[in-house]
């Protein structure tokens, strides 16, 4: 094959190349780089309050510092890590790939979608550098606009990363539509291009309502027109529509790419065809559409009419159902394959059992009645971690594992990753299942002090997130550790993966194929037909 | 310790019943998908079924179909069951007893039609529906009583309400659950509910007043002023921001500060004394201690001459020149 060819890391020189570069894959890194960054951030804040959180009364730290500390967590783990790790660092790289095209659309955008990124992320950091903010990642009014922190600077941030994901959701539709390979026709596109175009969609079109939002927010706080303050007359619950209207749809943003990943893993470690392609492509655009019309299940007790709480409950419910059958598929996918269980499908299988449970839990939260008791509890704050990171942490965790070869042309050790694997599932379960626990023996969420009994509960949800932190410190040593190894030469395809990226070189070149491909069929033409006796 | 919560209330038994349902359906068809993916994990593993020998399989879309069909029944139910039990506890019965809530940082202000405060604690009868009529004075908060299954968030410039019928005497306890700021975890309350006929006492109780009550009393121990200063201290809430034992909280501790000599923010001194302290709890925002913000809530009309008494006898007890 074509190892005499310049990889793309070779094919320009110097740091310089990088900050001004217009390759899709750099563009991809750097993306993962800050990314990762700001996960381990706010993986240090999510450690630091679950410390604080083990037992009653003060542990660590005070009110006021905790109070900063949830906020952090959530801020920087939504807005800039969870939202961009999967579509702009991994669909960055592997999207062009994955549909023959040498690059997206729009190089030059995709370069300052990332520098939009960057500068909108520096307005946060620099938030959390002057006087912090204490009002939660949902910044609901009239707190918000009360805060002594600098809530400005915070949403102000938010607002720019906003257009990051517009123009790398644009970048990606226009990809997809223009720069497909000779013969790939939409339904034979890898599921994971099919997740990801899914959620450029909701990215253009739900982004642009939390900039207006955030904006309004920043006019009230410094100019007072009086829109979500009830002391000049505005409506504070209005901001928690216009908040969630978005917001919503922002939670399949961060699940669909998920989903994807899982689709591809597990026909590959399973030499399986996926089972229902149609059905789970289309699911995802399914999701991605009913994902604009159920915000409201957010806001069962803030007071919004029972009309409207009819209406979203119900709505809500259909989301259930393109997700079950993309769980019962991948399930079935298993079935009659021939199964190799390494770390990427380990995370693969994981997600499987985690985002089932995250789903599930959805249920009681989406019934009224039981929503009322639940609402605003520690069942809340599991249920997401379960969708958000049992879901899309393991689906990343299964694409780090799955292409850092074809990135790097390295092999992380299979044992390692079987142990970290080991130690994130049980820390991420000992954390996160007793938290359901809670939040129905009634805990309040975003709570520094809480009453003994559930003292013991909170112990092993902290203990928890010690082994958490084990496993992800364990993978961070050995993913460095073969970061630096010599690169090897016989990574093109480890896996047997059918995807276009398995077909080239490890690393890619500049200009990923020599040729233009040609597609003659799906990505998952595995297994032999059997005669029926 | 406990996997579930008391039913004290005759809607938390209809919760429960859903939140069993869903939890039992969830359950089976969790193992249903768990169990299969184990199983296809040990039979189709690739020691025994050779990479190049899987099946050839792209789907199936009468079982697909058939799954989304039973799925969607399932959620219908669900859903339909929700909101006949959301309809009932939003509806309040004609005749409840209405009751005020003012919610503020930090604190629950119960007011009664027959003029009577309460702060942090609201007294209710068993069997007899109940129904608050809520506003805030600042931010959002949210009336949570756990063993109700009630919860309603409380909005400023609007009232929100609730309902519940308690069945079952004794003390449940009330939290903010929407995000307040500094003491959210701190607002905390007591529903005490009683017997209809020890309600309707503590109710003549109020009315007579102090002395009336006092009477029926008779028998017990009298309590010490500083004693009565530490009930009244608990039972208003001071000691979500101001501890007794020296160590800083929202407030300045109230520990030794009875006749010391304390820096005002804006500069200028004040010496503790008991008009100090009286002006403290009327108008708290008139002198605001150094390094501290002026967060805390005006007492006026909520303190009796005699709790105020009672209070000033209790910072004394707790040193001081
Ligand atoms: C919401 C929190 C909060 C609550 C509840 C609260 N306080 Fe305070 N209190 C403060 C703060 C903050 C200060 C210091 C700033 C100021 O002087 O206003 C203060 C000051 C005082 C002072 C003056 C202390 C000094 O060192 O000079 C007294 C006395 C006092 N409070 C008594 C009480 C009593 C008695 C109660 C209950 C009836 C109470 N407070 C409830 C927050 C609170
Ligand atoms: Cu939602
Ligand atoms: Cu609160």
């Amino acid at each position: 094959m074509a190892h005499a060819e310049v990889s793309f890391f070779e094919a320009e020189k110097g740091w310089k190349s990088w900050l001004t570069t217009l390759d899709h894959k750099r563009i991809g890194l750097m993306y993962l780089a800050a990314a990762m960054l700001f996960f381990l951030v706010g993986g240090v804040f999510a450690l630091l309050v679950r410390l604080e959180l083990m037992f009653p009364g003060e542990t660590i730290m005070s009110a006021d510092t905790y109070n900063k500390f949830f906020t952090y967590h959530g801020a920087i783990m939504v807005f800039m890590f969870i939202i961009p790790i999967i579509p702009a660092a991994l669909g960055n790289f592997f999207l062009p790939i994955m549909i023959g095209a040498k690059d997206v659309a729009f190089p030059r955008l995709n370069l300052a979608s990332y520098y939009i990124f960057i500068t909108g992320a520096s307005f946060a950091v620099w938030a959390l550098l002057a006087r912090g903010a204490d009002t939660g990642w949902t910044f609901y009014t009239p707190y918000s606009i009360r805060s002594a922190t600098s809530v400005v600077l915070i949403t102000l941030g938010v607002f720019i990363m906003g257009f990051s994901g517009i123009l790398t959701g644009l970048n990606f539709i226009v990809t997809v539509h223009k720069l497909r390979a000779p013969g790939m026709t939409f339904f034979r596109l890898p599921l994971f291009v099919w997740a990801i175009y899914a959620t450029a969609i909701i990215q253009v079109l739900a982004t642009p309502v939390i900039g207006i939002t955030t904006l309004l927010l920043v006019m009230e706080r410094v100019i007072k027109i009086g829109i979500f303050d009830p002391a000049l007359g505005g409506d504070p619950v209005l901001f928690q529509h216009f908040f969630w209207f978005y917001s919503h749809p922002a939670v399949y943003i961060m699940i669909l790419p998920g989903m994807g990943i899982i689709s591809e893993v597990i026909p590959v470690f399973s030499r399986k065809h996926i089972f229902g392609y149609h059905a789970i492509a289309y699911s995802s655009l399914a999701i991605a559409f009913i994902s604009f019309i159920v915000w409201g299940h957010h806001m069962f007790v803030s007071g919004q009419s029972e009309l409207a709480n009819f209406l979203f409950s119900l709505l809500t419910m259909f989301v259930a159902v393109p997700t079950a059958i993309k769980v019962f598929n991948w399930t079935a996918t298993m079935y009659g394959g021939s199964i190799s269980l390494k770390t990427p499908m380990l995370y693969a299988v994981s997600f499987i059992f985690m985002f089932t449970i995250g789903g599930l839990t959805g249920l009681f939260l989406a019934a009224l009645s039981v929503d009322v008791h639940l609402h605003d509890t520690y069942f809340v704050v599991a249920h997401f971690h379960y969708v958000m990171m049992g879901g899309t942490v393991m689906g990343l965790l299964a694409g780090f594992h799955y292409w850092w070869p074809k990135m790097f042309a390295r092999m992380y050790p299979e044992w390692a990753g079987k142990i970290a694997w080991a130690l994130i599932f049980i820390g991420f379960n000992l954390t996160f299942f007793t938290q359901f626990l809670m939040g129905y023996l009634g805990m309040p969420r975003r709570y520094y002090d809480y009453p003994a009994e559930f003292t013991n509960l909170n112990i092993a949800s902290t203990v928890g997130s010690w082994f958490l932190f084990a496993g992800f410190l364990l993978m961070l040593i050995y993913f460095l550790k073969t970061f630096f190894e010599k690169r090897r030469t016989d990574l093109d395809n480890p896996w047997g993966g059918k995807t276009l990226e398995w077909q080239i070189a490890s690393p890619p070149t500049m200009h990923n194929f020599h040729e233009t491909p040609q597609i003659t069929g799906r990505p998952y033409e595995y297994g032999i037909v059997r005669m029926k006796k | 310790m406990t996997w579930r919560l008391p039913q004290a209330s005759t809607m938390a038994g209809a919760v429960d019943t859903l939140f069993d349902f869903v939890l039992w359906t969830s359950v089976a068809s969790f193992l249903i998908i768990v169990l299969g993916k184990l199983i296809f994990l040990v039979r189709f593993r690739r020691k025994k079924i050779p990479e190049k020998e899987s099946l050839y399989l792209t789907g199936h879309t009468a079982t697909e179909l058939s799954v989304a069909v039973i799925l969607l029944v399932w959620v219908m139910v669900i859903f339909y069951w929700g909101w006949a039990d959301y309809k009932k506890l939003r509806s309040a019965p004609a005749g409840a007893m209405e009751i005020n809530v003012i919610a503020k940082q930090w604190l629950w202000e119960i007011q009664y039609p027959d003029g009577r405060r309460l702060t942090n604690e609201l007294v209710v009868p068993k069997g007899k529906p109940v129904k608050l009529i809520m506003t805030s004075q600042d931010v959002l908060h949210s009336f949570f009583v756990p063993d109700f299954r009630v919860k309603q968030d409380i909005i400023p410039n609007t009232y929100t309400s609730l309902w519940f019928e308690a069945t079952e005497a004794g003390e449940h306890p009330v939290y903010c659950a929407e995000y307040c700021g500094a003491a959210h975890s701190g607002m905390l309350a007591t529903v005490r509910v009683l017997e209809p006929a020890a309600f309707e006492a503590w109710q003549l109780a109020g009315f007579l007043g102090e002395a009336g009550a006092a009477e029926g009393e008779a028998a017990s121990e009298p309590k010490s002023l500083a004693e009565k200063g530490r009930e009244i201290f608990m039972a208003k809430g001071c000691q979500a921001c101001h501890t007794t034992d020296g160590s800083k909280g929202l407030g300045p501790s109230q520990k030794g500060i009875f006749g010391a000599t304390e820096a005002l923010e804006g500069g200028g001194t004040v010496t503790v004394d008991e008009n100090y302290i009286r002006e403290s709890l009327m108008e708290p925002a008139k002198k605001v201690v150094k390094g501290f913000q002026p967060i805390m809530p005006t007492f006026k009309g909520q303190l009796t001459d005699e709790e105020i008494n009672a209070l000033i006898g209790f910072i004394k007890s707790l040193g001081g020149k």
